[in-house]
This record gives structure tokens, sequence and C-alpha cells, in this order.
């Protein structure tokens, strides 16, 4: 057995990683670094090569290509078992014939650790589980075998631990308070997380960085607000929350910021919010960040005039609008309810405007409805 | 109920009556009295017991040889067998379309001197030229293995396939290497195939007479023999069903003490 890989330490490396399945490139020359100490989410849909990538670090699947290191260490041709990484799996996959103590305490004692009892207790406490040592695992709710899981991963103290959708099974009011608890004992045991998820919100509410994966590359890696500020592409603009993506040209400078022709209306845009290669641009706006108004108030501001509200939705915290444009396309517009205005009504011409410095821009040549059709809440275990 | 008290609890009733019976003075052959001589049971016993221990180790080899074969095919019908799977636990039950019978003097063919075995083990100086391999003790061990297999067989697959493969990939997470990991995953949790298989294996081998009148010989006789031959060819009904009761009084020990072990076993 390695001693020094199980003892390695430090930021996870990724090299050129690559995975094929005949034909099939599940991952494609992927490289990246992960620090250590991290909370860090790979973000993608069904299929994009996140879980193929997780199981490569975890050593369950073998590299076609690449390195992986930890720290200084290269560990692309370790055993599982000869890895200071532990993981959290989707189904939790607890063994059923030993008792949740046993269970915990099994990654000590494959280790030679003959005092177990502390450490387990502990991780136990950590979990908020104390009274469940003696039962099995079919005796306890999913949620418990989930925490259960995580305990089990952590009381090992690894370099790094891999959480494979762990919080899929769960229903929503309990994966709530799950993100905000494992948020919480990542940053009490100070070991680097390494998140897979499909789930945009999850992954935003945990991580400190996000890596959105589509086909097997990463689309763009950043903080949360980053990603969701300033996305790179109409996959990220998509995935991650929604948007509006409108097809314009950039028709001239003013000093930091392009000015972008939209259907003969003029916008401006920041100059290091453009992720154009050519003059063909879309431009980006998230839907709350419009603001709506009758054409009588005044405006500041990138405008947008000539709309008209085709569908109104309320939904109590804010109202949903879709308005019409003279160009044919429908925006999205999120108001909060906040401002004592009547809402508008079907039919009504109104204007949209936002501050320019919401406004991204994305290479024309994309696909406006990437990353759009990618239902979250489809099969979670295909890869 | 009344199936089961027909057919099973009235002939058991009658076989118990029949155990403790005696020759009519002066009458034929075949012609008993009820005495409840107690003692047909120990007379039973003494004169067989060398039959009684020959079919109790005959069996328990046959079903570790059986189980030792059976468990790493169980394993790979039920890990890698894929889309084949089905189809190869047709080809484990294959076997069951021909007879018993048939298969088993098939053995006698196989191990013979005409056979494949024989000439080529002499050839490479394994056995001697004068050494035969039908009518031996291995000759009945083997054809009873071969022939309880599938029971073995089907009850570990059903065991291993409920296995989550994921439980497997979290123990070598957890640091147990490919041994560890079956010691400690794999072999616990197919314990109720084990348990199942081995007694759907054992049990029959213990009672078994066909292996022995086939591949054996005189000296391999076990006790299904002894009492074929009680009751069909000597006619002595009393002895034969002395003998019935006490080999299943012994298995059903066996397999008591065996079950209690393999059940506590089970929570280590």
């Amino acid at each position: 057995m390695s001693d020094i890989a199980k003892s390695a330490r430090g930021d996870l490396k990724l090299s050129n990683l690559t995975k094929s399945y005949g034909d099939f490139t599940a991952v494609d020359d992927l490289s990246l670094v992960i620090p250590k100490g991290s909370f860090f989410a790979l973000l993608g849909p069904s299929g994009c090569g996140k879980t193929t990538t997780l199981r490569m670090i975890a050593g369950l699947e073998e590299p076609t290509q690449g390195t992986i290191a930890l720290g200084e260490t290269d560990i692309t041709d370790t055993k599982p078992y000869q890895r200071p990484i532990n993981t959290v799996f989707q189904n939790y996959a607890l063994f059923p014939h030993l008792t949740i103590f046993e269970n915990i305490a099994f990654g000590l004692r494959r280790r030679g650790i003959k005092d177990v009892d502390d450490a387990v207790n502990k991780a136990l406490d950590l979990v908020e589980l104390p009274h469940l040592a003696q039962r099995k695992p079919t005796q306890l709710s999913g949620g418990q075998q989930q925490r259960i899981a995580l305990a089990r991963a952590i009381v090992n103290r690894p370099a790094l631990l891999l959480l494979d959708e762990p919080l899929g099974a769960l229903d929503l009011k309990l994966r709530r308070q799950m993100q905000i608890e494992l948020k919480w004992i990542q940053k009490e045991v100070g070991i680097t997380f390494v998140h897979v998820t499909h789930d945009q919100e999850e992954a935003m509410t945990m991580a400190d960085t996000i890596a959105v994966m589509n086909e097997g590359k990463i689309e763009q890696m950043g903080s949360p607000a980053d990603l969701y500020d300033n996305p790179e592409t109409a996959f990220v603009a998509n995935f991650l929350g929604q948007s509006n993506l409108i097809k314009g040209t950039i028709s001239g400078n003013d000093g930091a910021n392009q000015i972008v022709d939209l259907f003969g209306q003029k916008i401006s845009l920041q100059k290091d919010r453009s992720h154009g290669v050519d003059n063909s641009i879309y431009a980006g706006i998230r839907p709350e960040k419009f603001r709506i108004s009758r054409l009588e108030t005044a405006t500041s501001g990138n405008v947008l005039t000539g709309g008209k509200v085709e569908d109104v939705s309320y939904i109590g915290v804010s109202t949903q609008y879709q308005v019409l444009m003279p160009w044919g396309q429908e925006l999205m517009v999120f108001e909060q309810n906040d401002d004592g205005v009547a809402p508008f009504s079907v039919g009504e011409p109104v204007n949209i405007s936002w501050e320019p410095i919401f406004t991204f821009g994305l290479r024309g040549d994309e696909d406006a409805e990437a990353g759009t059709e990618v239902n979250p809440d489809e099969d979670l275990d295909d890869e | 109920m009344g199936f089961l008290f027909t057919f099973f609890l009235l002939p058991l009733f009658n076989l118990a009556q029949t155990s403790t019976q005696t020759p009519v003075g002066g009458g034929d052959t075949g012609q008993y009295e009820q005495t409840f001589r107690f003692q047909n049971y120990i007379d039973a016993f003494v004169e067989n017991r060398e039959q009684f221990g020959r079919s109790f180790l005959y069996a328990i080899i046959a079903t570790v040889l059986a189980l030792a074969i059976a468990y790493p095919l169980a394993y790979a019908i039920a890990f890698k067998g894929g889309k084949l799977k089905n189809f190869m636990l047709v080809l484990v039950v294959a076997p069951f379309f021909t007879s018993f019978l048939l298969r088993t003097i098939a053995w006698k063919q196989i191990l013979g001197e005409e056979g494949f075995v024989v000439p080529t083990l002499r050839t490479f100086g394994i056995i001697s030229e004068s050494t035969t391999l039908t009518s031996s003790a291995f000759a009945v061990v083997a054809g009873m293995t071969y022939n309880f297999l599938p029971f073995m067989t089907l009850p570990l697959y059903a065991s291993i396939d409920r296995i989550d493969p994921r439980t497997l990939e979290a123990s070598g997470d957890l640091y147990a290497n490919g041994f560890t990991t079956f010691r400690k995953v794999t072999l616990p949790l197919s314990m109720p195939g084990v348990v199942a298989g081995t007694l759907l294996t054992f049990i029959p081998a213990a009672g078994d007479y066909v292996n022995a009148a086939i591949l054996g010989s005189p000296q391999t006789k076990m006790l299904g023999n002894v009492i074929e031959s009680r009751y069909f060819k000597i006619v002595d009904y009393p002895t034969a069903a002395a003998l019935s009761f006490t080999l299943m009084a012994a298995i059903l020990i066996l397999v008591t003490v065996y079950v209690r072990k393999a059940g506590t076993e089970e929570l280590v």
C-alpha cells in the first residue's frame, strides 16, 4: 500500500483529464485546480461528465488520459483504498449488515486504528445523531442515512471529500436544511469538499467556487456571484437562473463601454462584461434586473421601448411579466412587489429599462437556447 | 394443513410405528408386529455407523466443493453477467432438463477407462496406470458435487445479485482492499445465500444413494444405500425405518446448529 499517496495533502490538480467510452468522450481534456480547504461544486446537467470526473478523482474510474495530483503527489495510478479521499455516495451506500457505529468505524478499522470509539462518537455528534449508533441503516430515514454517510466519510479526515449528488434523494425542505448544515460542517472540519450536482441553487448556496460543466468540458468557473452576474456563455447564462438574450451588433465605443444596437435601439455594455469575438453579439439581462414602466414614466440607463405586456403572473414576492418587443421576441421581467405601482395588465404598452452595469455580452454565434431545455429534475444517475 | 397431514404427518407416523416393530415369530419374510422395541434404533446405528459417518463426510465434502465452485460462478454471473445474466442462469439449470440418473451414469463414462479424464491424467503421470477413478469415493463425491451444484448456485446468485455494487465501491473508498472488501462486505451480505445453498446441497446429499450406487463400490456405501437395500432387498422394514429416522434427526440437529452459528456470524 502506498503510504505516500495516503499522506498526500494539498490542492487537487486535474491535468488534461480525459475519459472515453469507445467513441463517446465523457470528460474531455479537463484541467482544474481545486484549492485546499475550499467548497467546490461541479455543476451541470446529467450526462455532462461531472460524475465521471468525480469517480476518477475517487479512483473508481481510470482516466483514459491525464493526471490527478494531490499537492505534489501524483495519485492517478493508485487504487481507491490508497487515496486519502472519501466519498459520500448518491444513494449513501451504507453497509446494510453493519450497525451505524460500525459503518462509521469501517474506514478507521481498515487503517488499523484500534481505538475508534472517540472518533466515531465525535462524528456522530457532528451530524447530531449520537442516539442511532446501534441501529442498522435500514431503520433510518433518508435524511439520517445521508448524515451517516457523511459521518462515515468525514471521520477519516480525508484530504478531500467527494459528494456525489448527496442531497438528490431528499425532499425539498430537508435538502435546504442539509445544504446549510453541509456548509457549516465543511467550515467546521476544514476539509476540501468537491460537490457534484445538477441543482444550480444547491451549488450556489453551498460552494465557494463553481465549475459549470457541459459535454465533458468546463464552460466557466468562478464564484456563484461571478457566474450569475457575468456569465461568459449562453449555456451558463441559461443553466444558472434565467436570462434574456437579445441579438444585436456592436456599433461603437464609449469609453469603457460598447454601444450595442438591438434592433435599432442603442444600449451600453461594459467592455469587461462583453465576451463576444466580433461585432455580432447577444446582449444578456437577467429578468429581475429589468424595470418595467408605463410610457409616461421617466426612465434612465438602458431603455428598450415599444413593448407590450403579453402575460402577467402574480407569484407573491414578485410578479412575472412576458413582454413582447417590436422585433417579436418575448422578454421575461421579474418585478418585486415593493414599489406600490399598480400591476400592469395584459395588452398595456410599456418600456423596459435597466442599469447598464447589469448587461452582459455573449458571442453572437452561440445558440441562445443552450442550457435551457435541460430539466434539472430529470434522472440523476445516468452517467 | 390437510395436505400436510395426509401426505407428511400420517406417513411419518406410520414410519415411526414401523421402526419399533419386530418379526412375527414363525411368520413369513416381511411380516412384522408392533412390539415397541426401541433397541431397533441402537442396533441399526451400531450396525451401520460406518455408512452413517460416510454419508455425512461425503455430504460435507460435496457441499464444501459445491460452495467453492458455485460462489465464484454466482458472483461472476451477478456482477459481470450484464445482459447475459438470464442466459447464464438458464445454463446453470440446463442439466435439469436431462434425468438425474442419466447424468450420473454419464459421469461413469467420463471417469471410466474409455473416458477423457483417466488417460489424460495417466499421460501426465498424475495417477498411476493401475488407478481407476470409477467405483471410488472420489467418483461418488464428484457426482454429488456436480448433481447438487445448481441448488448451491441459484440461492447464492439470488443473494449476491441483491448486493448493491456501490457498497463494494464504498468499501474500497474506505481503505479496504479487494480481499478485505470480500471478507467484510461481500461475504456477510451473501450469507443468506450461503446458508440456503449449503442446506439445499447438504440435506439431499446426506440422504443420497444414487451417486453411491452408480459411481461407488461396496466400500463407499452411504446410508441411503443401506436403507434402500433393507427396504427392497432384505425386506427389513423396521431397521430401514429406524435408520431413516436417525438420519432425519441427525440432519435436523446439524442444520439447527449450523443455522444458529451462521445466523450469529452474520452479525459480527
